[in-house]
């Protein structure tokens, strides 16, 4: 078991998602870093498909009830187990009655905790992740809060100490940086921008706005003009869609979007560079840079490989 | 000023989201013929299991297909895509989705903005029930949350413009009109559309089989029960 001390700014628990329920209206959740969440688990010996913590800018404080094994991956924060700090992208022996403690963000903006067995939440349309929104999955449908309790499954008993101090090599992470060029495939509605709006678009900085969360980044940057309608008639969005609202600024849809929109989707965030947005929190400066869709799914192949 | 279109789109034409998805347009605009062809490439696609293929999101005029690229490779399914959207057999009388009945309490707290849907139509709140009730509607697409089913066949006469300022909670199965669209609430959710009554029969259970009762591609009538009964 684990107790929740002190919650964080969000905290949530999230599993590898809940995809095949968009045609529902159901979006497909998840942690945002989806490489850092699979590292994590690794390197505890969990699933893939094992439940763990996205942790949001000021982490938690917990406290484990059991021995077990956590690992920290993503974003970069100041980390101690009992007075003992220890590093993240390694696994990390703690003992029943220690106290895991989350101190200063030193670089990204989503970190996501991993423990031995996984945390044991009830299943909902198949998967333990929070949708906030909707208020259902994780635990009851919201972020963590202190004095909750989190269930863990039965391989935190199990874990050997010698699984500990192993360390995630940094070549197979997410080459994070903090003002990340992002590359995108263009369309499906980029006639939608005049051509000198697409090329601004792929030429402009953008700052992540404080709008920002597990549904979309709002990036702030010149406006884009539009040559045709600033609607459409509404259709299925995707994790990574870059919608442009009437304003001229463009949105970044992420895990926890809408699963269908009516704004014109300009372009997509390719899935090997979301983890790349994941880590940026706002005021980041990210830049985007058009590539084909073989050299998307060649760095989406390669992007697996490593996980 | 606008510029010229020169790119005139000629419909179907298959599209890439990103990496791991086509969009299938059928044209650009609501129109039920072509929510009809969005639905029958969706139940062809559905019945044929082609692999790769992990989920399909059908919508007003356009259906997303989502792959996984280690799978199939993008342009065989883009062309399989492209064939199956202008082959004939998305032409055949659509074969009628489910009838789904619907009862619904009108006016009063179910449907608190019933008198100002007849305020802005010039109708009686009771022609405003007779003329929502009538028509079969079909399930153009869910979206927008958790089984919000947008219906396609709202008479004319009912268009109303949303709320200038959009509820925090609105009931599940609240029955709404914006614009000239009408559609269900299946959860609690914020809205914005005229809420002109509710069913009180449950749309969306997590633990049913499947959870939501309303689908893509069905017919749905409400059958008005009196809001004191």
């Amino acid at each position: 078991m684990l107790e929740v001390l002190a919650a964080g700014a969000l905290t949530t628990v999230q599993d590898r998602g809940r995809p095949g329920w968009a045609r529902y209206g159901v979006p497909p959740s998840g942690p945002v870093d989806a490489a850092a969440f699979a590292a994590a688990n690794r390197l505890v010996g969990n699933s893939p498909a094992a439940a763990g913590l996205e942790i949001t800018l000021a982490g938690p404080t917990l406290r484990a009830l059991d021995d077990c094994l956590i690992a920290v991956c993503g974003a970069a924060f100041d980390l101690w187990v009992g007075r003992l700090p220890v590093p993240g992208w390694h696994s990390v022996y703690v003992r029943a009655g220690s106290v895991i403690r989350f101190g200063a963000l030193r670089r990204g903006a989503r970190a996501c905790l991993a423990v031995s067995g996984g945390i044991q939440v009830p299943l909902f349309l198949g998967s333990r992740s929070t949708y906030l929104r909707g208020g259902f999955g994780g635990k009851e449908g919201r972020a963590l809060q202190a004095g909750d309790r989190l269930l863990l499954g039965a391989g935190a008993l199990r874990s050997p100490i010698e699984a500990a101090g192993v360390r995630w090599p940094s070549k197979r992470r997410p080459p994070y940086c903090s003002s990340p060029t992002l590359r995108v495939v263009l369309g499906p509605q980029d006639d939608h921008l005049s051509p000198a709006a697409v090329s601004r678009l792929l030429n402009a900085d953008y700052v992540l706005s404080p709008a920002w969360d597990r549904m979309g980044a709002r990036l702030m940057g010149p406006p884009l003009d539009f040559r045709k309608a600033t609607g459409i008639v509404s259709d299925g969005v995707v994790t990574g869609s870059i919608q442009v609202v009437p304003d001229g600024q463009p949105i970044i849809a992420l895990v926890d979007r809408q699963t269908t929109g009516g704004y014109p989707k300009v372009a997509t965030v390719i899935g090997a560079d979301l983890p790349l947005l994941a880590q940026c929190p706002p005021g980041a400066t990210v830049r985007l840079a058009p590539v084909g869709i073989a050299e998307a799914q060649a760095a989406l192949l390669a992007f697996r490989g490593g996980l | 000023m606008d510029t010229p279109d020169t790119t005139v789109p000629v419909y179907p034409r298959v599209l890439p989201v990103g990496e791991s998805a086509f969009t299938v347009e059928f044209g650009a605009r609501v129109d039920p013929a072509l929510n009809r062809r969005v639905h029958a490439l969706d139940a062809l696609l559905r019945r044929q299991d082609r692999p790769g293929i992990l989920e399909l999101v059908p919508s007003y005029r356009a259906l997303l297909v989502l792959y996984d690229p280690g799978r199939v490779t993008a342009p065989e399914l883009r062309a399989q895509l492209l064939a199956l959207a202008q082959g004939g057999d998305l032409e055949a009388p659509a074969p009628e989705g489910r009838l789904i009945e619907l009862p619904v309490r009108y006016g009063g707290e179910a449907g608190p903005d019933l008198d100002a849907v007849a305020a802005h139509t010039g109708l009686t709140p009771e022609e405003v029930i007779r003329l929502h009730s009538r028509p079969v509607y079909t399930v153009a697409m869910l979206g927008f949350a958790p089984g919000f089913a947008y219906l396609l066949g709202l008479p004319e006469r009912l268009s109303t413009p949303r709320l200038s300022t959009p509820r925090l909670q609105v009931a599940p199965g609240s029955v709404g009109i914006a614009g000239s669209q009408t559609g269900v609430y299946a959860l609690n959710t914020p809205g914005g559309w005229q809420i002109i009554g509710r069913t009180d029969l449950r749309l969306f259970d997590p633990v049913a089989d499947p959870p939501f009762r309303i689908e893509a591609g069905d017919c749905v009538r409400f059958v008005a029960h009196s809001a004191d009964a």
